[in-house]
């Protein structure tokens, strides 16, 4: 299974609605960079609407992805994070404190334009 | 109503089908959305602890009845090394697998009762039980 990865003038859009096992999220993880690499995007934003679970193992995929992103030069806001998953993730013990968010998409793609323009 | 069911741990993909079924349980039990993705991360972390360091093994779903309470048991059963030291693992970052460490004590965070019986070389069983509120 892949995860479509929009693109929009200098951003990636990339939707989850699917129930993310470990060998989709690494895909995702690669198809991700491949397409900031080829496409120059400068910001991505991730929503997670639909993502009813985030286990330790996710939260490490995306928590790489986006440093991995960061290391490439592109800024990752993740956006949509439901209340019953935020709520899983710190009785985890994971709390993504350097990890830019954002309430839905619309304002994920102020928060990127303003990061990028500081 | 007391059924027992499971799922056996055997592929990757054997992980999100133990959560999907565990929360699938979960709510005909009545729990609320947020307990429901609390035991179907728990499931989530115990079906990988499975797939990564035994290779195969078995999630089980058993409803229990206290006095006055209902509940979901979670029984994850595996005959793999077993673990060297329990409150190692049970430390918040202890990691063999280069993975957050979280594993453990989040399930027990994210639970209510936390039970780890684990022989070395003979494997390990974690029951672990979330009371309808």
């Amino acid at each position: 299974m892949r995860i479509p990865i929009l693109k929009l003038h200098n951003y990636l859009l990339v939707s989850i609605q699917i129930d993310l096992d470990d060998q989709t999220a690494i895909q995702f993880q690669e198809d991700l960079l491949s397409k900031i690499h080829k496409s120059g995007a400068t910001g991505v934003v991730i929503d997670l609407t639909s993502v009813d679970i985030i286990d330790s193992f996710i939260a490490k995929v995306l928590g790489d992805v986006i440093t991995m992103s960061d290391l490439m030069g592109a800024k990752v806001v993740l956006t949509g994070i439901q209340p019953a998953v935020a709520m899983t993730l710190i009785d985890l013990g994971i709390h993504m404190q350097d990890v830019p968010t954002a309430l839905d998409l619309e304002q994920g793609l102020i928060k990127l334009r303003q990061e990028l323009e500081e | 109503m007391n059924f027992q069911s499971g799922v056996h741990i055997k592929k990757e993909w054997d992980i999100v089908g133990a959560r999907q079924l565990g929360r699938n349980r979960a709510k005909e039990l009545g729990f609320g959305t947020v307990d429901q993705a609390r035991i179907a991360t728990a499931i989530s972390e115990l079906a990988r602890n499975i797939y990564l360091y035994a290779g195969t093994g078995r999630v089980s779903f058993e409803i229990v009845e206290d006095i006055n309470k209902k509940g979901l048991k979670i029984v994850a059963a595996d005959e793999g090394p077993g673990i060297l030291d329990i409150s190692q693992v049970m430390e918040d970052g202890f990691s063999t697998s280069g993975g957050l460490g979280a594993g453990l004590p989040g399930v027990k965070r994210l639970m209510d009762d936390f039970d780890i019986d684990s022989v070395q070389g003979e494997g390990t069983v974690i029951t672990t039980i979330k009371w309808v509120r």
